[in-house]
């Protein structure tokens, strides 16, 4: 018998060193996603684990899947003794799953056996045993050397005999049976009031036992499990959302909340150029959470469709998941600005999954959005919208769950884009249950309203670890996509829309009309010094001309006296004085 | 104790029923072997030449546990006469065996089994 792991003592104390090594208690792994984990690896081997619930819970699936999985996965064929339904329905019933029971049985994997207990058809006329269970059950075991043995449900036993002592010690018996022999087997039982079990069976097995959990709130039904117990084992202990689809079970575990996540230096592309600007001229980090929040009509959608479009461009794989419209209505929506989503998708590269968000409970849209990323393994992953996941949980659990999944994108490496719709009229800062803090990168969309007219804007609110543009840009979606427009910022405030272009044509008229003074200006200007130039000339032709007559005066004046002075000169010789 | 069968004499007159029991036993462990020997006493007591034992060891035959769908041990079954009837325990109770046989018992042997 495997024994059992002795609870750790703290270190340092000197018995540490003199506790000799244990073997750790060992596990049969149950194959369901999800539940290895939180058990730790799976079942106790070798011995008996409890599963309760309600009816309808899942409790003969989780066995069944047990075994199914033993048989195909873990090479352990399995018995399963039905005290209530026939192998038969059961098989039709697991069929919708996948699981084919009739071939397991037929290649000797699984054995099935029906006890028909007909409590009225029996008379108890002295002592008696179960022998002839333990025959069956002998006979089944050895029939396929079964490792897994599943009884579902002992407890039909309890209303076919009335005898409660030789039931209990037949119990003892059958729970040593299947333990002297290591088979590890599970029970089903149903959920009493106040108690685990209605008949007490935790008195004989309390090993592990599994709660089942089926609840209805606000008409979605939640599927819940929780292990109550797992003698010698460290399990989660909290209760964890499951639910059951074509695949089987699959358990919700909580992802491991210890922000440990590598950040990337690698920046993606937005989708929209002049968005990439604003954001360092390299768009969003890789794995970042990006948050587009906006009221209704603003362009939230256009803008995570343009994202996903780079994505796929990128030859990345991308998947959508839609809450509130149809793949085809988006991709129809798309075109008309020049996004083509359908080509992708035709390559691969493009998923898109819509559902309703009412239809199911929120671990439910969490789980199924696991299991996509887990298929799909895509490089980036688009919510659109994530406030329709609310419906009617409370604040809590949906910070929860939107923390579950950040972190679970984050830590695989995929960038995030949640579409946010915020209620007209709110203020815009302020989004549903404060997921802006989780967002790395937060991009509001918001409408102006003026002159009669509404025109979209965006601004980048923040963007954790690079030196965002704080501007604000108006938002036009034209036939080649989204483009940014830097929105004019006047005396009059923002103006967006047609008072930005009336505002402008203005301002080219007044250019305009600048522009052609200056050219008169200039002309003016021109003509002036020619003007200026030629009366220079005048001025100039008169004093050289003045200069010249002054010249021919002086040059007169000057002959005049040599004249005279030759004139005297000649009258003295005349006169005989020289 | 192998399959076997005991077959008395049958002295059928008209209107009495043949009763075909069988008893399943697993070994023989002391309930069998009660059960073996209180389902001949009541048999040859009430049952006079109608009836017919046999005694199935499941030992033996583990299948034929599953295939008549046998829970309890020891567990005797009625197939004859119609509707069948299941009784299980070591016989020791006779008059519940009676009832859950239906044989019906003249009031001169009650009398005769009280005195």
């Amino acid at each position: 018998m495997p024994r059992r792991a002795k609870p750790s003592k703290p270190s340092g104390t000197a018995q540490a060193s003199r506790v000799p090594e244990l073997t750790p208690l060992e596990k049969s792994p149950t194959g369901i996603k999800g539940l290895d984990e939180i058990s730790g690896g799976g079942l106790p081997k070798g011995r008996t684990t409890i599963v309760c619930g309600g009816p309808g819970c899942g409790k003969t699936m989780l066995g069944i899947e047990f075994l199914v999985r033993g048989a195909l996965e873990f090479h352990e064929p399995g018995v399963l003794i039905a005290f209530e339904e026939t192998p038969k329905d059961i098989a039709t019933n697991v069929a919708s799953l996948g699981f084919n029971i009739q071939e397991l049985a037929d290649k000797k994997k699984l054995f099935l056996d029906y006890v028909a207990i007909e409590p009225s058809e029996i008379l108890e006329t002295g002592d008696y045993d179960l022998e002839g269970l333990f025959i069956r059950l002998q006979n089944a075991v050895d029939a396929v050397g079964a490792k897994r043995v599943v009884l579902d449900t002992v407890e039909a036993l309890f209303s076919t005999f009335s005898n409660p002592h030789i039931l209990r010690a037949e119990f003892r018996r059958l729970f040593r049976w299947l333990n002297d022999r290591g088979l590890t087997t599970v029970i089903t039982a149903e959920r009493g009031d106040g108690t685990l079990t209605r008949h007490g069976l935790e008195e004989y097995v309390s090993d592990c036992v599994i709660l089942l959990d089926h609840r209805v709130q606000d008409q979605i039904s939640a599927r819940r499990m929780r292990i109550v117990k797992y003698r010698g084992t460290k399990h989660g202990a909290d209760e964890y959302p499951f639910l059951i689809d074509e695949q089987g079970m699959s358990v919700l575990p909580l992802t491991s909340l210890r922000l440990q996540h590598k950040a990337s230096s690698e920046r993606v592309s937005s989708g929209v150029p002049a968005l990439d600007e604003m954001l360092e001229g390299k768009g969003y980090f890789k794995g970042a959470s990006v948050l587009v929040s906006g009221t209704a009509g603003s362009g939230k959608t256009t803008l995570a469709c343009s994202f996903a479009d780079a994505t796929c461009q990128a030859g990345e794989r991308c998947l959508y998941i839609g809450l509130e419209e149809s793949a085809n209505q988006i991709s129809r929506n798309m075109r008309s600005v020049g996004i083509d989503l359908d080509q992708w998708i035709e390559k691969g590269l493009l998923f898109h999954e819509a559902w309703r968000p009412s239809q199911f409970g929120m671990e439910m849209h969490l789980l199924r959005i696991h299991k996509l990323v887990e298929k799909i393994k895509p490089q980036s992953v688009i919510v659109d919208p994530i406030t329709n996941l609310i419906g009617g949980a409370s604040e809590k659990e949906v910070q929860s769950m939107l923390t579950r999944l950040m972190d679970f994108l984050k830590e695989a490496g995929i960038t995030a884009v949640f579409v946010s719709l915020t209620q007209g009229g709110a203020i815009l800062e302020k989004t549903a249950v404060g997921i802006s803090s989780l967002a790395d990168t937060w991009i509001l969309l918001r409408d102006l309203e003026s002159n009669g007219e509404r025109n979209r804007c965006l601004y980048v609110l923040k963007s954790r670890g690079m030196a965002h543009s704080n501007q604000l840009r108006e938002f036009v979606m034209t036939k080649h996509g989204i483009e940014l427009i830097p929105a004019y910022i006047g005396p009059g405030g923002v103006l967006t829309g047609s008072s930005r272009l009336a505002q402008e044509a203005k301002e080219r008229g007044d250019a305009l009309a600048r522009k052609q003074e200056i050219q008169r200006g200039q002309e003016e200007k021109k003509r002036k010094r020619v003007a200026l130039q030629a009366r220079i000339a005048a001025l100039q032709a008169e004093l050289t001309a003045e200069e010249e007559v002054t010249e021919q005066v002086i040059q007169e004046d000057e002959n005049r006296e040599r004249q005279l002075e030759l004139d005297q000169k000649d009258m003295a010789k005349s006169r005989g004085v020289a | 104790m192998r399959n076997s069968s005991s077959r008395r004499p049958e002295k059928r007159s008209k209107g009495v029923e043949v009763f075909d029991l069988r008893l399943y036993v697993a070994g023989q462990t002391p309930k069998s072997l009660a059960a073996i020997s209180n389902l001949k006493k009541i048999c040859s007591e009430h049952l006079e030449g109608q009836y017919r034992i046999e005694v199935i060891d499941l030992i033996k035959n583990p299948t034929l546990a599953q295939d008549h769908q046998i829970l309890a041990i020891p567990t005797l079954v009625r197939s004859l006469p119609m509707p069948i009837r299941k009784i299980i325990g070591d016989l020791s109770n006779t008059a519940r065996v009676l009832v859950g046989l239906d044989i019906r018992v003249p009031e001169t042997k009650k009398r005769a089994a009280h005195a």
